[in-house]
């Protein structure tokens, strides 16, 4: 296996910008690590090999003009919920067989004009649904990390499964995913990788395939910090073309790394002390806050008493939003048609056969919500809980905290095919406890490796900030990495 | 609250998903045990809270009412399953 891919894109980027690396290499170098790993670890349902190489020798034409990118040659998957023009984009679903856009989604325009080359497609739960990547249509990605002497598979979380295990296994120097309910977050920290979910409206939705739109929001995986900060400047942006996307100029986050965090207030919310939690989770966090006081933070107890209606009211307006957001899906305008003996029929056969059963779920519980006669007892009440949510993180922000630490997973990597999550869809849920309260709160997250569970496996600490304070997140994500160190899977693939 | 076999049925169709009788019986204890999981919801004083309609405060943007984008009839129909001139096809609506 070419060394090639062991670069970081701060790496990969200073030896292409001193003239030792072409994209070109690069590039080659990633599509055959693909092609040796991907039978083993499913992370890409489509590898884009011809245009990878063509836009690295674009890439590497325009270096040698000097027009060189912010991530220019820089090799990146793409999670299979970005539209991308011409190319496989289902969202992992058969309902949407045989998509391909003819337009491009805003933040990989965004990649591509500073200069990346895309690879393929990334694997991912059903429509972002699902916190192990077993939902897809394609079958389960697989974690690059076992169990110590064990062989057996692991999954590398959800949805952004194929991002995470693509990102820890070098398949792609860096990959784009999104986040609804901790989508970015658990399979970073399931994978010991970095992933970040910015602000809501910090990068446009525009062309991202829709799950729930109040909380949807896209965000890197990278390999550390400082690569999580080089792609989340070149993904946001203001874009006309999506209202909630936020009228304010992106900030250089690279430039805030190895900045001190003496003096900042990081708060520790008793209610993330769950009810038989894991130790190692406890032992990881107490770890966590012992660096960052070490490193000059102050720390203080905070209180966030709403913390556990979070997930409840999670499953009901992500359900009722995505009811509405994949009714689109009818066998009319693209993707999959089963024939029916008449126009509704056919309607209800293309979505019987299109979608699989953690979608048909979703979508069943999101229409019953809002049908008529409930609307007032879970949606709006959902709503109004959610409001109580934010309210919680304002009173702890405006109390002086500047960030918030907690465990990013309530547990390390669980197998493929677990049983009891399989059989209990509430207990897959669960594993969300710790990231969903910040989508229902709009607020940016990160989570960063921290250590190694008893088995081996990677675990992760989350970060929250003030809106629209990634830099924060970044500037002391950064001392809990320089203190943990990386970590790094041993091969099997 | 809960659902019996009937109302998953009921909304199985409002939903435009076809299930034969083994799916909604799955369905039925599967959409019970959520809907139990989010009952504590009515544990929560909600009394004079606004529901939330922006997560981030801001107010709506406008565009320029000027037409921006247009004339990809082609592209537009370019995926769909089946299609004539232009046109979407879809089975007899009207007889």
């Amino acid at each position: 296996m070419s060394d090639l891919i062991r670069l970081t894109i701060a790496q990969a980027r200073e030896e292409m910008s001193r003239g030792a690396l072409s994209s070109v290499d690069l590039t080659d170098a990633y599509l055959a690590a693909i092609e040796a790993a991907n039978p083993s670890i499913n992370a890409y349902v489509s590898v884009t090999g011809d245009k990878a190489r063509d836009m690295a020798k674009a890439s590497d034409a325009r270096r040698a003009k000097g027009e060189a990118g912010a991530l220019e040659g820089i090799p990146l998957g793409i999670k299979d919920l970005f539209g991308t023009e011409g190319e496989h984009t289902q969202a992992c679903s058969h309902v949407l067989d045989g998509f391909k856009p003819r337009y491009e989604s805003t933040v990989t325009s965004n990649l591509w004009a500073d200069g990346a080359v895309m690879l393929g497609k990334l694997n991912m739960d059903e429509f972002a649904m699902g916190s192990s990547n077993e939902t897809s249509y394609y079958g389960p990605a697989i974690n690059p990390w076992r169990n110590e002497g064990s062989n057996a598979n692991l999954v590398p979380g959800g949805s952004s499964g194929g991002s995470a295990a693509a990102v820890a296994a070098m398949l792609c120097a860096g990959a784009t995913a999104t986040d609804t309910g901790g989508s970015i977050r658990q399979p970073a920290a399931l994978t010991g990788t970095v992933g970040i979910k910015p602000t809501y409206g910090r990068c446009s939705r525009w062309g991202i395939v829709a799950f729930a739109s109040s909380l949807d929001q896209a965000g890197p995986i990278a390999r550390d910090v400082r690569d999580a900060a080089i792609l989340l400047k070149s993904m946001a942006s203001v874009d006309d073309k999506d209202t909630t996307s936020v009228d304010r100029p992106v900030p250089d986050y690279e430039a805030v790394l190895g900045g001190s965090v003496k003096g900042l207030k990081i708060g520790i919310p008793r209610e993330y002390r769950m009810e038989g939690m894991a130790q190692e989770i406890e032992t990881l966090w107490q770890q966590g806050i012992a660096w960052l006081k070490d490193a000059g933070a102050e720390v203080v107890d905070i209180e966030l008493p709403h913390t556990k209606y979070a997930l409840p009211a999670y499953y009901i307006v992500a359900p009722a939003e995505a009811s509405s957001n994949l009714a689109r899906y009818d066998g009319v305008r693209y993707g999959l048609r089963v024939p029916g003996k008449d126009i509704a029929d056919m309607y209800e056969q293309t979505r019987a056969a299109g979608f699989g059963a953690e979608v048909k779920r979703r979508i069943m519980i999101g229409t019953y919500v809002l049908s008529a006669g409930y609307y007032d007892a879970y949606y709006l009440r959902a709503q109004k809980v959610r409001t109580l949510i934010k309210r919680d993180f304002e009173l702890a922000f405006n109390a002086g905290v500047d960030a918030i630490l907690t465990p990013a997973t309530p547990s390390s990597a669980f197998a493929v095919g677990d049983e009891s999550l399989a059989s209990d869809p509430v207990k897959m849920y669960l594993q969300d406890v710790f990231t969903v309260t910040v989508n229902m709160a709009g607020l940016p997250g990160i989570a960063v490796p921290a250590g190694l569970d008893p088995k081996g496996l990677p675990l992760g600490l989350q970060l929250i900030g003030r809106p629209f304070d990634e830099e924060t997140l970044f500037k002391a994500a950064h001392v809990i990495e320089q203190a943990a160190g990386r970590f790094e899977p041993k091969r099997w693939w | 609250m809960s659902v019996d076999l009937a109302t998953v049925k009921r909304v199985a169709h409002l939903a435009r998903i076809a299930v034969t009788e083994d799916d909604a019986r799955r369905m039925e204890g599967e959409l019970n045990a959520i809907l139990g999981f989010v009952e504590q919801l009515s544990e929560v004083d909600v009394e004079g809270v606004e529901p939330m309609t922006s997560v981030m405060p801001m107010a709506m943007k406008k565009r320029e009412d000027v037409v921006t984008d247009g004339s990809k009839a082609e592209d537009i129909v370019a995926n769909a399953p089946e299609t004539t001139d232009h046109f979407f096809l879809v089975p007899k609506v009207v007889e």
